[in-house]
């Protein structure tokens, strides 16, 4: 019903007829890199707003609202401030690597974008073999980390970022295994057949237990691997005053910071996309009468409310556990998070062999 | 042995798996509670409800002298509250007057209180022994001028309670 495909063909085959191929393929590629690139900012400024309201409830505070009706132009302001703030060099620092490190962060999660379905059609590429491309692409994000903390020329920088590394490079792990239970059911790591597979039920219903198991695994791995909630060791203000970021000041900080929400975005919607759906709705059994009205509500809404929801569950994490110690970390990764994911993976593979999934 | 060992800790693993989720849910329970209830939310509105703020009866805004109905406080001028106070922010100027049984005695003239110097530490309030001195609720100190902070507890024409017989 809502199908995004022929709008973009028609977009693409205008621009065909009146310009020529390789007019018509720059224009396409700036028109897509700027709406991303607005989304993007958008996105990260309200999602910094959603974060300060939803922990401010947890708390029993009231967030920001002055600037605003309920404070809605609050995250605004705080872009313009940073946007106005002057960019402090470090003596002593590596010019070249700080610069690019924030670059390197953003850039890893705008391209991580590119490739998430938010509708049918309204995907920047499709490709066959999305849920690789996106796990090798976001977790890129990490050198961009390890740049800044070691360019800062700054003993908390330097930690910050080792710690970071060693975080992201162990529940890679568990995020990619989680991943892999999903890829077994569906047999494909393209994401339109994985949402095409999941039209008659979403895997987390489909696949019993298992599947469960591996959607919380990947919901604290995931979290773990945008430096965020209990697993927030890169930042640890109380002890690394900002970790990696502490040298930065201005645009810089606030890309660092943007990208951050971004990071929690992508993997609340690859969540969406593997467990949840992605932009198919909700559909019970038998009920055709109710699947009939749940067909009219448009799929952007289904896929924007499943990540809002999977987001929300992060921040809830992230404002109810203390932070861990370096070591818990590790060891929840190698010695819970990683065992029980292997389990879970020969116990999917054994019931995709059976067929005994829905 | 070794075997009943080894499935001891096996059963310790996933207790602890268990543990640590049961706790975890625990947590999240609270957190998700407050954020269903907005009347769990305790910050004041202040410059808004101004009107209808109401502060603790507990709240240390500034000292006052507790006068009743007919203007008398119980101030004896025993100077212990002077005294007692870290900083010097309590000044008490006395008179003597002629008692009824012809000994001299000390009667308040001013309660000088400066409130520019006070800590609200309220060491004052339970030196007192008659009781006389109180804290109030008033928090809104700003002032433009410094001198408007150094005041005069007793009310003008009031008397003691303490020059009891």
């Amino acid at each position: 019903m809502y199908d995004f495909t022929s709008l973009i063909d028609s977009i693409t085959t205008s621009l065909n007829r009146n310009f020529s191929p390789f007019w018509a393929g720059t224009i396409s590629m700036m028109l897509l890199g700027i709406v991303l690139l607005l989304f993007y900012a958008v996105l990260g400024l309200y999602l910094v707003y959603a974060e300060r309201k939803i922990c401010a409830r947890m708390q029993n505070r009231m967030g920001p609202n002055r600037v605003g009706p309920m404070g809605l132009f609050q995250t605004i302001a705080d872009l313009i401030k940073l946007l106005l703030k002057e960019l402090i060099f470090i003596r002593n620092a590596d010019n070249f690597l700080f610069n690019i490190a924030p670059f390197i962060v953003i850039v890893a999660s705008i391209m991580a974008i590119g490739s998430l379905p938010f509708a049918k059609g309204l995907q920047a590429v499709d490709l066959n073999i999305g849920v690789l491309y996106i796990l090798a692409i976001s977790s890129m994000g990490v050198i961009g980390i390890l740049i800044a903390g070691w360019a800062s020329n700054s003993k908390y920088s330097v930690i910050g970022a080792m710690r970071s590394g060693a975080q992201v490079i162990s529940y890679e792990l568990s995020v990619g295994l989680a991943l892999l239970c999903i890829i077994t059911f569906a047999g494909s790591m393209q994401f339109s057949e994985i949402i095409s597979s999941q039209k008659d039920g979403w895997w987390i219903f489909k696949g019993h237990i298992p599947a469960m198991i591996a959607f919380v695994i990947y919901l604290i791995a995931g979290t773990a691997e945008t430096n965020r909630g209990p697993f927030d060791l890169a930042e640890a203000e109380s002890e690394l005053t900002a970790g990696f970021h502490t040298e930065y000041s201005g645009i810089k900080f606030a890309f660092f910071f943007l990208a951050e929400y971004m990071n929690m975005f992508i993997i609340a919607a690859i969540a969406t996309t593997m467990f949840l759906g992605g932009w198919l709705p909700f559909h019970l059994f038998q009920w055709h009468g109710f699947n009939r009205i749940m067909d009219f509500i448009p799929p952007l809404f289904w896929f924007f409310g499943k990540t809002a929801f999977v987001i929300y569950v992060m921040m809830w994490f992230k404002w109810t556990f203390p932070r861990l110690r370096i070591d818990q970390l590790l060891a929840l990764e190698w010695k819970y998070l990683l065992p029980i994911n292997l389990m879970n993976l020969v116990l999917i593979a054994f019931l995709t062999l059976m067929q005994w999934h829905f | 042995m070794a075997l009943l060992k080894t499935i001891k800790e096996i059963g310790n693993y996933f207790y602890e798996i268990y543990d640590g989720v049961t706790s975890l849910v625990r947590g999240m329970k609270v957190t998700g509670s407050y954020f269903v209830r907005p009347r769990s939310i305790v910050t004041q509105q202040y410059p808004e409800n101004r009107d209808t703020l109401k502060m603790f009866d507990n709240f240390k805004g500034e000292l006052m002298l507790t006068h009743d109905e007919n203007n008398q406080h119980s101030c004896n001028v025993c100077n212990t509250c002077a005294r007692k106070c870290p900083n010097g922010s309590i000044e008490i100027i006395y008179k003597k007057v002629e008692g009824a049984d012809g000994r001299s005695k000390k009667i308040l003239d001013k309660y000088i209180y400066h409130l520019e110097t006070c800590s609200f530490c309220g060491l004052c309030v339970p030196a007192c022994d008659e009781l006389a001195l109180k804290f109030d609720q008033k928090f809104e100190h700003a002032v433009f001028d410094r001198s408007t902070l150094t005041k005069v507890l007793n009310k003008p024409g009031s008397s003691s309670k303490a020059s009891k017989e």
